[in-house]
């Protein structure tokens, strides 16, 4: 798309989220926004997109064709207010900023000679832009992008001397799991900074004994409750293990009520599709509801969800394009499964296994096909169930319990009820039956 | 091979499913034209002409594996039957059901056909004596169901092939056949 070529692409997730930096948190979603170089008609403006203002980057995301182009907050010399006029009351709100651009005005290619005033032009009616204009201030302000810099050089520094009297650090928002390491980091940091300061003179350590005693104790706390990850602590090396295995599980910048506004279900939607996808693989592509709530919270740590939240965002798949999809089966058992996965690849290993022996003699129950097709018990009912709608299974109620058969029916010739053919499933069930019932 | 009394069942008796109601439709259909060629079959060879819900009926019930029909099941390989005309509901609150492995009409031809070879056109027989008498012994009519066999002669009388009338005694009826 030539249109934002003065910008710099951005990538995007495979549901058409934006894919996020180090450390990047999303802060603002607007829906219906236009960006134009005002001051340079030759630059095609973007018309129409999804704005994403996160702690590094303004993202403008195109939904239709899939791209993406962003403004690093770095190149933002100067952002200014939206104006207050009668003339403006009628006219889309505008937020205007000013960004350093290349010689050739291209934004975002590193520092550059000239600046270009990018306007932002909200045009979805409940946009507001005072608050856009607040939130992207605060943003500016926080420099949250220096921030990783930052703790890449101190990083290096602790190997050495251990933590060094760095500038006052802005903090960035403290969300999901690497907001919690943050937080942890940030913690034993001052930890050991009071250690340092309680050895440096005896009387410092005296009127810091009581603080000591608390942090010994609390260190030895920690120590019995997790000594695994405890014991981490003493190689950096490990440590970095450790936190890359947490990030992996975990979402850095979860979708937030918060960030996203209005937009909320329909950006946690496509941060679910995303997320769904390996858990969905392990799973054999389908996988219980209730389990991806419970995987899904666990990643986004602190920002938990409510399962309505979850409902609706699964529902909305249907409207953009994902490679998941949420199924209700007829007993009202809710899944999520790949849009690929096909039904009657479970219907062939199913079938197979009600043609086994045992199975024609005993029937096969939900938990026999779940260790079969390595599923949970009730997902594996729900397929025999469906199984038995395409008409490959039949039931058995008892008081043994409810167990599936196959399907002899057709097999039975009712205009002469004694005929056993001599091939086939029924007189290969005849003969396995039969053993059953002289015995 | 499995039998009841003298009866040899089929060999699906012994399949678990058959004694489960089953819900989807195409299977269902097969099972319950399965369950009403047995229930004809089985009564026709017994000679039973009336089948109980709530009484012990050895055909709904499989000892061997263990599985009988509920009652939900009866009514509904029943009601098939009825729905058909090879039964009749006894009652209105359906829990006698009349199985007529032939229908009336067959049992009056039945009879004409007996009278026949018999050569009993214009003879007198009684009612008793069709179903238990010397002369029918061996036949289908052999211990027929009153009900049913005085429904076939009526129907006899409307073609004009039978004359019931009154006996000596009240308690039997004799028929004059007019083949």
């Amino acid at each position: 798309m030539a249109a934002g070529a003065w910008l710099a692409p951005a990538a995007l997730t495979a549901s058409g989220r934006p894919v996020l930096l180090a450390g990047e948190v999303e802060r603002l979603f607007l829906s219906s926004v236009d960006l134009e170089a005002e001051e340079n008609p030759t630059l095609a403006p973007l018309r129409s997109g999804l704005l994403a203002l996160t702690s590094h980057r303004l993202l403008w995301i195109n939904e239709a064709s899939r791209s993406a182009y962003s403004v690093p907050l770095d190149t933002v010399i100067h952002a200014f207010p939206p104006k207050k006029s009668i003339k403006n009351m009628f006219a889309s709100p505008r937020v205007r900023i000013q960004v350093s651009a290349s010689q050739e005005g291209k934004v975002g290619g590193g520092r550059g000679a000239t600046s270009l005033v990018i306007t932002i032009v909200l045009r979805g009616g409940k946009n507001d832009p005072e608050s856009f204009y607040g939130r992207l201030w605060e943003v500016l302000k926080s420099r949250s992008w220096e921030v990783e810099e930052l703790k890449e050089k101190e990083n290096l520094q602790m190997q050495g001397l251990g933590a060094g009297e760095g500038p006052s650090r802005v903090r960035t928002a403290v969300v999901g799991v690497s907001g919690i390491l943050r937080k942890e980091q940030e913690m034993w940091e001052s930890t050991d900074k009071s250690l340092q300061e309680a050895f440096h003179d005896l009387n410092a350590l005296m009127s810091k004994a009581k603080e000591m005693v608390a942090l010994a104790e609390k260190m030895r706390q920690k120590l019995l409750s997790g000594s695994a990850a405890q014991a981490n602590d003493e190689e950096l090396g490990s440590k970095q293990e450790m936190q890359d295995w947490l990030l992996s599980v975990g979402i850095v910048s979860p979708v937030t009520k918060e960030s996203a506004g209005a937009l909320y279900h329909q950006q946690l939607c496509r941060q679910l599709a995303d997320f769904v996808k390996l858990p969905l693989e392990k799973a054999g592509g389908m996988i219980a509801l209730i389990d991806v709530y419970c995987l899904f919270n666990r990643a986004r740590g602190t920002e938990l969800i409510s399962p309505e939240d979850l409902l609706q965002a699964c529902a909305i798949w249907e409207k953009y394009e994902v490679p998941v999809m949420l199924r209700k089966f007829d007993s009202g058992v809710m899944v999520i499964q790949n849009k690929a996965q096909s039904d009657e690849e479970i219907f062939t290993k199913i079938a197979d296994l009600s043609q086994k022996p045992d199975s024609l003699k005993m029937g096969i129950s939900p938990s026999d096909a779940a260790l079969t097709l390595g599923i949970a018990p009730a997902l594996a009912k729900e397929h025999l169930l469906n199984a038995e709608g395409k008409g490959l299974l039949c039931r058995d109620v008892s008081p043994d319990g409810f167990r599936f058969y196959v399907n002899l029916f057709k097999e039975f010739d009712p205009n002469d009820i004694y005929l056993v053919k001599d091939e086939g499933l029924y007189k290969a069930w005849e003969s396995t039956a039969a053993t059953v019932v002289t015995s | 091979m499995q039998k009841l009394g003298d009866f040899r069942l089929p060999h699906f008796f012994n399949y678990p499913p058959y004694f489960t109601l089953q819900p989807v439709r195409e299977t269902r259909e097969k099972q319950v034209q399965l369950w009403k060629e047995l229930i004809l079959v089985y009564c026709r060879s017994q000679k039973i002409f009336s089948v109980g819900l709530e009484e012990d009926f050895p055909l709904f019930s499989n000892p061997a594996i263990e599985r009988c029909l509920s009652h939900e099941s009866k009514v509904v390989f029943l009601s098939a039957l009825v729905s058909e005309g090879r039964a009749e509901w006894m009652d209105k609150s359906h829990k006698k059901c009349l199985v007529l492995w032939l229908s009336i009409q067959d049992w009056a031809d039945y009879i004409i056909n007996f009278v026949k070879e018999n050569g009993l056109e214009d003879g007198v027989m009684t009612v008793e004596d069709i179903r238990s008498g010397i002369e029918t012994r061996g036949t289908e009519l052999a211990g027929i169901d009153r009900g049913v066999l005085m429904r076939a002669l009526k129907l006899l009388e409307q073609k004009g092939k039978a004359a019931i009338f009154k006996g000596s005694s009240t308690d039997d009826e004799g028929v004059k056949f007019s083949a």
